[in-house]
């Protein structure tokens, strides 16, 4: 399979300087002849499930925390014998990762022992360690949560006399973003405490079920811990509630009625009942709102919280579905009935004791992960970055105040490193009552740097560069990004294939079973899942929980980016939906109103045309 | 097992009195395939009793029925050429073929040639009207096979109970070919076998079934567990239009499907370019090779639903049987979907299931099994 050699990027004509907007040992290099072999020998692939568009500059910051954070688990603390860590790049705007290898056999062995003993640890003691982890993450929620972010007054108040505080708000602005960002920091060095370690878990059982039935499709074999209760689930649960409990006070109609959050409340208001409802909706918002209808990866990811509308809509289609007298909640006893005859079945038929014996075994240890991989991203990439992002966009506002930059939304157009640095010009000049220089550096700048990004969501990056590997050891990469053999030479097929439009087949991963035939709806972005119509089937870049409304919709699902463990493939399983996922390039091919033939079976879509 | 009720209260010629069943065994001269058992051997061979089995295990075959071995015992006794066929048995020497070949040849006439008794034909003609009836024909074209007790003959191949008579049609036609398939017990290697091993003829008994012919529009093979690799969870299917001999001999690339076993989705389809097929000559009876239209040679030759409840039966078939099976099926062309497709044969699958096969590392604990599969890595070829 060829695939691009990293080296060999033409520079989009108009970006030219385009490097210095991220860290600079992102970039591909021509001038370091060992770095620039390692690159050319090294396989990357894109990394579209958390960047399904080009990245900003300041978000790099969660590429940076995971960079630092798989791999110091991986390598530094739990030594996973065969893999170090995860290394990055960044081509016009787009990550792409490379899971290291350790090459010698002798270190390999040599890392043995300290992975059983490590890795065990965490295996063994796994409940009570995960339950230290939920309080230690929420202190750190609250933290952030907490956290004050101050104007820079003309005058600083009074009580830092009387008080003798000896501190000014210019040195609290500065040291409330160091810790903004550290807090960040912090979040991801425990986001990834246990994700190897349950990911390997759950990669592994799927894999020995896969020894023992060879033509197992992977979707069945993780049907095998569906129905285990996760809080991924819980902000859509509180939706249905909300539904019903509208239908309950009568105050339904000032839902359906209206399409926008500021009507409903106006409605509401003027209803008897409406201010119950109101308090019932406070209550589910937080933190159960703190959902990000992205990924969470990305600022522009807005949550719940941000846009009432999203959750309104969530809400209106639930009682619509309660009024036809459908059934809205997810069928759970039918999935767990279905998991156990599945296993009952699977396990019937393998040929020996022995087998069964760490069939058992796999299988338990892969129930007891499978709550933490999902419930992570709720606390993580929803709750606290929804908290970060709305903080940051509040230092955002003061340097707007201070004409540093032009708009709140500017502000990811920096670096984190060049906003310290902003910061300081800024404070500084307050302190001194001078106009600090970067009034007329910052707006410039990030006039040049939106041309840039413009540029970037424009290009279309490939699946993979560099020289697809013999073996993969990584678990993350395999499970998360589906990255397989039949996965690369798929994306490889599409990525040569000259013309788009004639494409008629797409493979993807069979994320969930069954066939199904409907109208292609596509949509980028949560927003536009509001335009989905029932029956449609969604195509979309990735999925995360905010999306679940979309679910109670569509006939099924197809993603861009994941593998059969990605949001889509979990929810159409519990949903009964078909889904194909990491398609690689579904939204580009397929557009609204196709008519598709989708096959969650065997992780095909063919397009009618 | 059920009354006989059509072969009750039948008229003996010999006594002269009013019997129900066999006088001397009280066993039926006629029965259906649906009243056979596996414990049937004895009264209707292996062949039938086996498909009885089946049907019993609610799996779709082909309706027939069976002249019985009591059948064909009082058909030889009617006919009173016992002691005939016995004289020119005596004194032949095994060794000697043109003797053995005109010897089975004068006794194979000698059988072809006599008449059932009113009894038998009644039986037999009533039968025919029967399960014409139930295929929806006024005349139902049948195979005639003989179905031998196998277990009682060891080498029982030499038996002659590979005769085969298809497309045969009318009463009169079905109880020639009846005779043909009793003479068969009578060839010369059959004969020859017997003095051999020092077998009296008196423990020689054959059993003929007369089953409906399945009019295939589309047949094949299929393996309840997955023949390149022993995966048990899968049902794997091989089918082209026709008969299932263009599959079974190897004449074709058939398309090929694989179903999951214990949720029925089809997870793997190969369709296959298919130049030929088999299907019968409407002069001659017999099937004949012909080649595919082009415009069908690359079209699925199994729909969607019909691999689906094909899949099914074979789980049934499996879980009945309690072990891997290889099974021969058929879709019949002259029903409508939803019972239009049929097991013709079942028997339990050998390659794989003589293998023990273990996974490696299998008994071993979750964490020693999560380091050594993280040391092996994941293969990209």
């Amino acid at each position: 399979m060829k695939f691009p050699n990293p080296h060999d990027f033409k520079t989009i004509p108009g970006t030219e300087g385009w490097e210095r907007m991220y860290p600079y040992q992102y970039q591909f290099v021509t001038d370091d002849p060992e770095r620039q072999e390692y690159e050319e020998k090294a396989f990357w692939f894109y990394d579209g499930l958390h960047y399904p568009e080009a990245i900003y500059p300041f978000d790099t910051i969660w590429d940076e925390a995971w960079y630092l954070g798989l791999s110091q688990y991986n390598n530094r603390i739990f030594q996973v014998p065969p893999v170090r860590g995860v290394d990055h790049r960044i081509i016009n705007g787009y990550i792409y990762i490379s899971p290291v290898p350790v090459m010698d056999p002798a270190e390999i062995g040599s890392r043995v022992p300290n992975f059983m003993e490590r890795a065990g640890f965490y295996y063994k003691n796994w409940n009570e360690l995960e339950a230290k982890w939920e309080v230690k993450m929420k202190a750190l929620i609250k933290q952030i949560e907490d956290l004050p972010i101050s104007r820079l007054p003309d005058l600083e108040d009074i009580s830092v006399v009387t008080e003798g505080l000896g501190e000014s708000k210019g040195y609290h602005l500065i040291k409330t973003y160091d810790d903004l960002i550290n807090m960040g920091i912090q979040c991801w060095q425990y986001h990834f405490e246990f994700l190897n370690l349950g990911y390997a878990a759950y990669v592994f059982f799927l894999d020995f079920v896969q020894k023992l039935f060879p033509s197992a499709p992977l979707q069945r074999v993780t049907q095998m811990v569906a129905g285990i209760d996760v809080i991924m689930y819980r902000s859509d649960d509180e939706l249905k509630k909300l539904a019903k409990k509208a239908i309950e006070l009568g105050v339904d109609q000032a839902v359906t009625a209206n399409k926008e959050w500021v009507d409903i409340l106006a409605a509401m208001k003027a209803l008897p009942k409406g201010e119950e409802w109101l308090t019932a909706l406070e209550v589910a918002r937080y933190p159960w709102f703190h959902v990000s209808t992205g990924t969470g990866w990305s600022h522009a990811d807005k949550s719940w919280n941000d846009d009432l509308n999203i959750p309104m809509s969530g809400i209106a289609t639930y009682i619509d579905h309660l009024k036809k007298g459908l059934e809205i909640e997810r069928p759970m006893e039918k999935v767990r009935a279905e998991r156990d005859r599945i296993i009952e079945e699977y396990r019937s038929l393998i040929n020996t004791e022995e087998e069964r014996k760490t069939f058992d075994d796999l299988l338990n240890t892969a129930k007891t992960v499978f709550p933490y991989v999902e419930n992570h991203l709720f606390y993580v990439e929803h709750w606290f970055h929804t908290v970060f992002w709305k903080k940051m966009r509040e230092v955002s506002a003061i340097m707007v105040e201070h004409k540093m930059i032009n708009d709140v939304e500017d502000i990811w157009y920096m670096r984190r490193d060049e906003i310290k640095q902003a910061l300081w010009d800024m404070v500084t000049a307050w302190a001194t009552g001078v106009k600090p220089r970067g009034i007329t550096v910052w707006p410039k700048e990030i006039d040049w740097r939106k041309g840039v990004m413009q540029k970037f969501q424009e290009w279309s990056p490939p699946p993979a560069i560099g020289t697809a590997p013999e073996v993969i050891q990584e678990p993350f990469t395999i499970v998360l990004w589906g990255v397989t053999n039949s996965s690369i030479s798929d994306w490889a097929e599409v990525t040569e294939s000259a013309d788009p439009d004639s494409i008629t087949t797409l493979k993807g991963f069979a994320g969930s079973p069954g066939i199904v035939e409907g109208k292609a709806r596509v949509c980028r972005t949560a927003d536009d899942i509001r335009q989905l119509q029932d029956g449609e089937i969604l195509v979309a870049p990735t999925t995360s929980p905010s999306w679940a409304p979309a679910f109670a919709k569509i006939k099924a699902a197809i993603t861009d980016v994941g593998g059969v463990m990605s949001h889509a493939a979990i929810v159409c399983r519990e949903y009964g939906l078909p889904a194909v996922v990491g398609t690689g390039h579904g939204t580009k091919i397929i557009k609204t109103g196709m008519m598709l033939h989708v096959d969650g079976s065997s992780g095909v879509i063919t397009i009618q045309r | 097992m059920n009354t006989v009720t059509s072969i009750e209260r039948v008229n003996n010629p010999r006594s002269g009195r009013m019997s129900t069943l066999s006088p001397v065994t009280g066993l039926p001269l006629v029965c259906w395939l649906e009243e056979c058992r596996k414990e049937s051997v004895d009264l209707v061979g292996g062949k039938c009793s086996s498909l009885g089995e089946l049907i019993n295990a609610g799996v779709r075959v082909p309706p027939g029925f069976a002249l019985t071995t009591e059948g064909y015992r009082r058909f030889m006794a009617d006919a009173g050429i016992e002691r005939e066929v016995q004289s020119l048995l005596v004194g032949l020497d095994a060794q000697d073929m043109d003797a053995l070949e005109n010897t089975s040849s004068a006794i194979r006439t000698l059988i072809e040639t006599q008449s059932f008794s009113t009894e038998i034909e009644d039986l037999v003609a009533e039968s025919y009207r029967k399960l014409s009836v139930r295929s929806c024909v006024p005349a139902v074209q049948v195979a005639v096979r003989s179905s031998a007790t196998a277990e009682d003959l060891p080498g029982a191949s030499f038996a002659g109970q590979q005769d085969t008579y298809l497309w045969v049609r009318g009463t009169n036609e079905v109880l020639y070919n009846m005779r043909r398939c009793i003479s068969s017990l009578y060839t010369g290697r059959a004969i020859a076998y017997r003095i051999n091993q020092g077998y009296g003829d008196e423990l020689v008994a054959i059993s003929v079934g007369v089953q409906k012919m399945a009019n295939s529009f589309t047949a094949g093979v299929m393996f309840t567990l997955h023949p390149t690799n022993g995966d048990r969870s899968v049902i794997v299917i091989d089918s082209n239009y026709g008969f299932g001999e263009s599959v079974v001999s190897g004449e074709v690339t058939p398309d090929n499907f694989v179903v999951n076993k214990i949720t029925l989705d089809i997870i793997e389809r190969t369709i296959s370019q298919k130049d030929i097929y088999y299907t019968v000559d409407t002069k001659t009876q017999e099937s004949r090779k012909i080649e595919v239209p082009f415009e069908r040679q690359k079209v699925q030759s199994l729909v969607d639903d019909e691999i689906t409840e094909l899949a099914w039966m074979g789980k049934q078939i499996e879980k009945h049987y309690g072990r891997p099976m290889d099974i021969e099926w058929a879709v019949d062309k002259d029903l409508p979907f939803g019972g239009n497709i049929f097991i013709l044969q079942a028997r339990p699958e050998t390659v794989w299931s003589q293998k023990q096969q273990t996974v490696a590392k299998a008994g071993v604990s979750a964490m020693d099994y999560i380091l050594s599969s993280m040391l092996e890595g994941k293969r990209m070829k």
